[in-house]
């Protein structure tokens, strides 16, 4: 019965007109000012079709009223004030003010336009959602029912906050005084929002309560809505909301990371608020360290939250530092689970012994590092993050680090793809694309970095799809970082431990390290890289793979050759080199099984792939142009154009150059 | 305003395999959302149904929630036994889940979860809704569902048969979903109206 009744009447509510609203404000207004209520009162909530749901027949003479702290109540009635026992209209009061701001909020949109002023309170309205009887008597008689809705509604979160005041006798009125402050402020915010002339009247008190309850971080959950008042109204009331920002971006998370209730209301004000924020609050930007915090800590709850914030937090300024941030997460996690720990456990105490990081934690001479990791503002780097990775190695199977990290690469994405849109064209992209390749280079730290090898290869896919992304950008960057991605692809250990990545940057190499791509590429410069791939492929055709990996994939073997071929066809004295490792593979295959490829039918492709670049490279200008086609062919054009490039090319590559 | 209140197991109990999870009781709040959106009300009875049902399937979410939040706090669970609910509501692990849009709501959610033992409670609200109350009353909620059901322990299924105590408890304490600023003497009063049906 009730959930049709509640049904019909938000259905009802949905429709209410104008005129109806307006008396419905009026009596809000009336039930939230019980105290000047004399009279007999009689309220019906009234649905005209159903069974009433709230009905009071009758009523008594009010009670004498109590403050929580026991003080005899001098004001009017709120949800705040105790007695024996409760008139009627206490207990609409009580109603009323729950519902206060739902209502304020939905009909925000409704045009307070008309005028029309309840001239006739006493009258019964047949069929309204509310209707009700009443004698009363009230100050802001002569303005419009929704402006006194405000009028009262401020007056009435005013005394709300001054009851909060006062030292509650029980702890769950203690816990209530709290959640009043809270809706107290976000009605406080609502009505100003609704009425900025209202901002000067409100925000002393508001001001004044943020005064009292900043240096308290009990108060933490209450101090969010006063920071959305500060950010909504702030700038017309010209006060400075610098300390505000601080406290909140600064302080919070530094210290209540371990919130989930604060977390997910300052993540969603955040959310919710970010134009805002990123306009009146610029600097919170700068925060960005310590937001991560809540990320490192609960990263499960909180990761959506942080897809939708992370894009934000991207700036020329911030980006390399963000990302290199991004990675040490894991880290970041374990260190919070340290300082907790440190702080909850006495030096002595059995819990924490054996625990060589918590030690390390507590050493002096280790210090710098955490408080590196701990920073509450952006700015800071630091060398020798490799000491940081030692000291936090037992730190990997900590589920709450394990979950961290498995947060990461989905955030490197999420990362990578507004370091694409965003920042097409500013100078910081070189660092980018560096950052990621020293941490694959320093494979060591790297691991420990990500802890577990299976994480660790879902950030390296990350990362290689990504560079290639960067570099089909701008491919210049392939001969900026040449020294780099060479020494990667010159280790022969990468193309069993990290095939994917391999692949791309030998792709890369193979295709980008080119004349046209970039003036600067030398002939020197094509041919060292050749000689570095050329020594990895080498290696890897002429042994069995080493104890513990497996086989590499055809796949990386046949980019490797490849990149051979196309960086023979621009150097034509490496041509020869190529055409000999691709003849010996041939005879190779013949004599049957290899110790490097331990599938038949990969090794008939591998083979296969060898012929036909070997053919291809007996005519040098033709296999430039294939392998290295001018911009103009790389445009989908040649199908229309049947006389130009391509399809010319491959006739004359089928018809004279491989035997029938 | 309060969209459903769910009790549920969260981790292995003894009647269920592992990984199967059973909701004990589920409220949901306010109008059918298929009763205001246009394209749903030409469904059937059966279909509606089963769209309410799909609301319920937030449990999955909360249960994985609770799951990781105590894996990460690696804290061992403390069994606790019938009359030591106040030492169970103490130990109780909290936090909150963002739904978001048509995940399984048309709109997005907060849900609140408190994690006593091998159940879960949870409070789904609207994101505006006041957070700090409605804690406060799911631990109300929670603390009268211990004590007059006597779910710690092996009486979990209790909730089975008493639903209407609970029907009860809720018409009170979240009259129509609707969360309500109650202080220690009207929630007495309330209380006492509740308890006086049950012991009818």
């Amino acid at each position: 019965m009730y959930s049709h009744g509640s049904e019909s009447l938000i259905k009802q509510a949905r429709e209410i007109q104008e005129p109806e609203l307006q008396k419905f404000y009026s009596r809000l207004v009336k039930l939230l000012q019980v105290k000047e209520l004399k009279a007999t009162l009689a309220l019906h909530i009234m649905d005209d079709k159903h069974d009433s749901l709230v009905s009071f027949k009758q009523s008594g003479d009010p009670l004498p009223i109590a403050e929580l702290d026991g003080s005899v109540s001098g004001d009017f009635f709120t949800v705040l004030c105790v007695g024996q026992g409760f008139t009627e209209d206490q207990w609409m009061n009580v109603y009323s003010f729950s519902m206060l701001r739902h209502w304020l909020l939905s009909y925000d949109t409704v045009s307070s336009s008309s005028t029309v002023v309840d001239t006739d309170d006493r009258s019964e309205v047949e069929g309204s959602v509310v209707s009700m009887v009443s004698a009363t008597s009230s100050s802001s008689r002569l303005l419009p029912p929704k402006e006194r809705l405000r009028e009262k509604a401020f007056q009435y979160c005013q005394r709300l906050i001054e009851q909060c005041d006062r030292k509650a006798q029980k702890k769950a009125d203690t816990e209530l005084q709290k959640a009043c402050l809270v809706e107290a402020v976000c009605i406080l915010d609502c009505v100003c929002v609704q009425d900025p002339s209202m901002v000067f009247r409100a925000f002393p008190c508001v001001k004044a309560l943020f005064g009292r309850l900043s240096s308290d971080l009990s108060f933490a959950r209450v101090l969010v809505p006063i920071t959305q008042f500060y950010l909504n109204h702030g700038e017309l009331a010209a006060v400075d909301c610098g300390s505000v920002w601080k406290l909140v971006f600064g302080q919070f998370p530094a210290e209540l990371f371990n919130d989930p209730f604060l977390t997910h209301e300052l993540l969603r004000f955040l959310r919710l608020n970010l134009e805002s924020v990123k306009l009146r609050a610029p600097e919170f930007i700068r925060f960005f360290p310590n937001i991560l915090k809540f990320l490192a800590w609960n990263s499960p709850a909180v990761v959506e939250d942080f897809v939708d914030l992370l894009p934000s937090l991207v700036t020329a300024g911030t980006a390399v530092e963000l990302l290199h941030s991004l990675l040490d997460l894991p880290c970041l996690s374990a260190t919070l689970v340290l300082q907790l720990r440190s702080s909850c456990l006495p030096l002595s105490d059995p819990g924490g012994r054996g625990l060589l990081s918590l030690d390390a934690f507590r050493n002096p001479s280790f210090r710098g590092f955490f408080l590196f990791l701990l920073r509450t503002e952006s700015g800071d780097t630091m060398d020798r993050l490799n000491t940081l990775h030692e000291l936090l190695a037992e730190a990997a199977d900590w589920p709450r680090v394990v979950q961290c990290s498995q947060a990461v690469p989905v955030l490197l994405h999420v990362y990578f793809n507004t370091v694409i849109t965003v920042k097409r064209d500013n100078p910081f992209f070189t660092d980018l694309l560096l950052g990621p390749q020293v941490r694959l280079n320093t494979s060591s730290s790297a691991e420990r970095l990500t802890f577990t090898l299976t994480r660790l290869s879902r950030c390296y896919r990350v990362f290689s799809c990504h560079l290639l992304r960067f570099c089909k950008l701008r491919p210049s960057l392939v001969v900026d970082q040449s020294r780099e991605l060479l020494e990667f692809a010159g280790t022969t250990a990468n193309v069993y431990r990290k095939e994917e990545v391999y692949t791309h940057v030998v792709w890369l190499l193979g295709e980008y390290l080119s004349a046209s791509t970039d003036s600067r590429c030398s002939v020197s410069l094509i041919t060292s890289c050749f000689e570095a791939l050329e020594a990895v492929l080498f290696e890897i055709t002429s042994s069995a793979p080493p104890p513990g990996t497996v086989c590499p994939a055809p796949r990386v073997i046949t980019s490797l050759m490849s990149a051979l071929a196309k960086l023979a066809s621009r150097s034509h004295d490496l041509i020869p080199r190529v055409s000999l490792f691709l003849s010996k593979l041939r005879t190779i295959s013949r004599s049957g099984s290899v110790p490097w490829c331990d599938d038949e039918e990969d090794l008939v492709a591998i083979v296969t792939r060898g012929e036909e670049l070997w053919a291809l490279l007996k005519a040098p200008s033709v296999a430039q142009s294939v392998l290295t086609p001018p911009p103009y062919v790389m445009t989908p054009r040649w199908h229309r154009d049947i006389n130009l490039a391509m399809p010319l090319q491959l006739r004359v590559l089928t018809n004279g150059l491989l035997p029938s | 305003m309060v969209r459903c209140f769910l009790i549920h197991t969260v981790c292995p109990v003894s009647a269920l395999s592992a990984g199967e999870s059973r909701v004990l009781y589920s409220r949901v709040f306010g109008p059918d959302e298929s009763v205001l959106t246009e394209q749903q009300r030409e469904l059937s009875p059966e279909e509606r149904r089963l769209l309410h049902k799909e609301k319920i399937s937030v449990v999955a979410q909360v249960r994985s929630a609770i799951f990781l939040s105590r894996e990460a706090s690696s804290q061992l669970l403390v069994e606790t036994v019938l009359g030591e609910e106040a030492v169970a509501m103490q130990d109780a692990d909290s936090g909150v889940v963002h739904l978001r849009v048509g995940d399984p709501f048309t709109a997005e959610m907060s849900a609140l979860w408190l994690g006593v033992q091998s159940l879960g409670f949870t409070l789904v609200c609207e994101p505006h809704e006041n957070l700090l109350l409605a804690e406060g009353t799911l631990r109300n909620l929670t603390r009268h569902c211990l004590e007059n059901l006597h779910m710690l322990g092996q009486g979990s299924e209790q909730v089975l048969l008493k639903s209407n105590r609970i029907d009860v408890l809720l018409s009170r304490l979240l009259s129509h979903g609707q969360l309500l600023f109650l202080n220690h003497r009207f929630t007495q009063i309330l209380e006492k109206e509740a308890s006086a049906y049950t012991a009818k």
